[in-house]
């Protein structure tokens, strides 16, 4: 107990950093939960796409013989998109959230590590992920008979691979919105379409050019959805390509937490921290 | 080795951004204990002080410790010491006031969040506003609220940059009491960054006056007003910053003839 007789918690250790990202998760659940218009919002987009692939998947089984054995090709496909984009909108808007209510300044004086407020922002991009495509697998499941579970285990494997190259990204945009300001908040929404057409998500990366083929390989999501095909068409579970998505993944990881480092100390260094906000 | 009395030493510190140098090699202690205030005009270097003492900004050079902790190497160990309010950061607006002050208890580490919330909301007469969002209250609610929030782990050291900006004279005055009772009742050390000189003669029992990034005066608020043979702390903060390198045209309107000032200036003794 200290001189005005408050007491705290241990400040170090495993503990305490859960503590603090358990806050940081709350100051956001505080939020969303709240507002229906942001959970509703965050299943809409899902659902809607959701919806949209379904209905090109009945126009066009008759004559798609590969839909026939795997009527789920397009909606498996959308919903694993929409993990690695909620995944990484889950990072992203959960940094551009403190700076919109300029609490950034209350936060870096608060006894938190970078590691802890990373923590947090990768919990909420799981929860906004989980409720955002839970809906879209809820309505999958009610409208067209489509089960998410149909993919077996591998599911684990590609969601998980998936939402960790979400982070990557996430923290690469919100480096930049660091850097640059709110100006560059555009990149939050736009950032990961710039990944779609070479990440295979529909189509197998071999219809790409040659040079596209080779940007391809080193992205996590082209080997993740390479994967789920093999699981949809050929029953086969290609555990080569989830290990090289994982390698990849633990590369750009490291690469978009040091990228987020980077952007705080440069932040730190220019004195922005406090000053940040709308 | 002697124990230290210094809640807070700076050392030569120094903050260039490119060319401009916004603290020129500062030094100073504040005693365990007391209540300093960092005075000086817009620009002077106070909230650009307070910021590297906190940690957030990164001084070009120089030392800075916070209850004897290297703010540089270990500003972790120390944060949960201390605190801070500033109108150049908010609050979660969406959020209700017990909701924010709940998440930083929770990032504090306060033990029972709940009673310290109670206690504060007591203290600074937030108890109808609790359950209202943070961004529907009034700039002078905001303030108490900010302030709550700074009190919530009951800090050693408490840095206030400009802690009663935007409010009226009645909830001024309660904030001030709100402070002066937590010093008294946990001996905090609090560095007070304040344009209110009232403020000043009242929290304060010491006084450091920047100018231009550099120290260029100290003492108590007595002592100063003495030295500058003025009547109050106003003229003395307002002798200080004319004293540099002044317009010609704010050079005039400070004149006798400009009757800026409404009262004739009198040349500060030597420090």
């Amino acid at each position: 107990m200290n001189a005005s007789g408050v007491t705290l918690k241990p400040q170090v250790g495993v503990a305490a950093s859960a503590r603090r990202i358990g806050a940081l998760v709350r100051r956001h659940a505080y939020l969303l939960l709240k507002s229906w218009p942001r959970v509703v919002s965050m299943a809409y987009y899902p659902t809607v796409t959701m919806v949209l692939w379904a209905f090109l998947t009945i126009y066009l089984a008759p004559q798609a013989d590969f839909l026939k054995d795997a009527p789920g090709f397009f909606i498996g496909a959308v919903l694993l998109w929409d993990i690695l984009f909620r995944g990484q909108l889950g990072v992203s808007l959960s940094f551009i959230e403190e700076l919109y209510s300029r609490n950034l300044g209350n936060l870096f004086v608060a006894p938190m590590s970078l590691t802890d407020f990373v923590g947090g922002m990768l919990v909420m991009s799981v929860l906004r992920a989980f409720i955002g495509v839970g809906f879209a697998c809820l309505f999958a499941w009610l409208l067209f008979r489509y089960s998410i579970f149909t993919l077996g285990f591998p599911l684990i494997a590609f969601a998980v691979g998936l939402i960790m190259f979400g982070w990557a990204i996430g923290l690469a945009v919100s480096a930049m919105i660091l850097r640059w300001g709110l100006g560059a908040e555009e990149l939050a929404w736009a950032a990961i379409f710039l990944v779609m057409p070479v990440s295979g998500v529909y189509y197998p990366v071999s219809v790409l050019p040659g040079w596209l083929q080779a940007i391809s390989a080193l992205l996590p999501s082209a080997h993740l959805f390479e994967g789920m095909r093999a699981v949809l068409l050929r029953g086969e579970f290609r555990g080569d390509l989830v290990a090289i998505a994982f390698a990849l993944n633990a590369l750009y990881l490291a690469l978009g937490v040091a990228l987020f480092a980077a952007a705080v100390r440069r932040a730190r260094r220019e004195g922005r921290l406090l000053q940040m906000g709308e | 080795m002697a124990l230290s009395t210094a809640a807070i030493e700076v050392r030569e510190l120094v903050k260039r951004y490119g060319a401009i140098e916004a603290v020129r090699g500062i030094s100073f202690e504040v005693r365990a204990g007391s209540t300093t205030a960092l005075l000086g005009g817009n620009g002077a270097g106070k909230t650009t002080t307070l910021s590297m003492l906190l940690g957030v900004l990164e001084p070009t050079s120089g030392e800075v410790r916070v209850l004897g902790i290297d703010m540089r190497r270990d500003r972790l160990a120390a944060l949960p010491r201390m605190n801070f309010t500033s109108p150049y950061v908010d609050l979660p607006k969406r959020l209700k006031v017990v909701e924010n002050l709940r998440v930083f208890a929770d990032l504090y580490g306060v033990v029972d969040p709940a009673a310290r919330i109670a206690a504060l909301a007591d203290e600074f007469d937030l108890g109808p506003l609790l359950k209202r969002p943070y961004g529907d209250l009034s700039a002078g609610q905001r303030t108490r609220v900010s302030l709550a929030k700074a009190l919530l782990n009951g800090p050693e050291v408490l840095l206030l940059d400009e802690p009663t900006a935007s409010l009226d004279p009645d909830i001024g005055d309660r904030v001030r009491t709100g402070l002066e009772r937590y010093r008294t009742a946990t001996g905090c050390t609090m560095l007070v960054a304040s344009h209110n000189m009232g403020e000043v003669e009242r929290l304060c029992d010491d006084v450091i006056m920047l100018r231009a990034g550099r120290v260029v005066d100290r003492g108590s608020p007595a002592e100063l007003v003495a030295r500058y043979g003025r009547d109050t702390m106003e003229e003395v903060f307002l002798d200080e910053a004319r004293a540099g390198d002044v317009p010609p045209m704010l050079a005039a309107l400070a004149s006798p003839q400009g009757a800026a000032t409404g009262s004739e200036r009198r040349e500060p003794e030597s420090p």
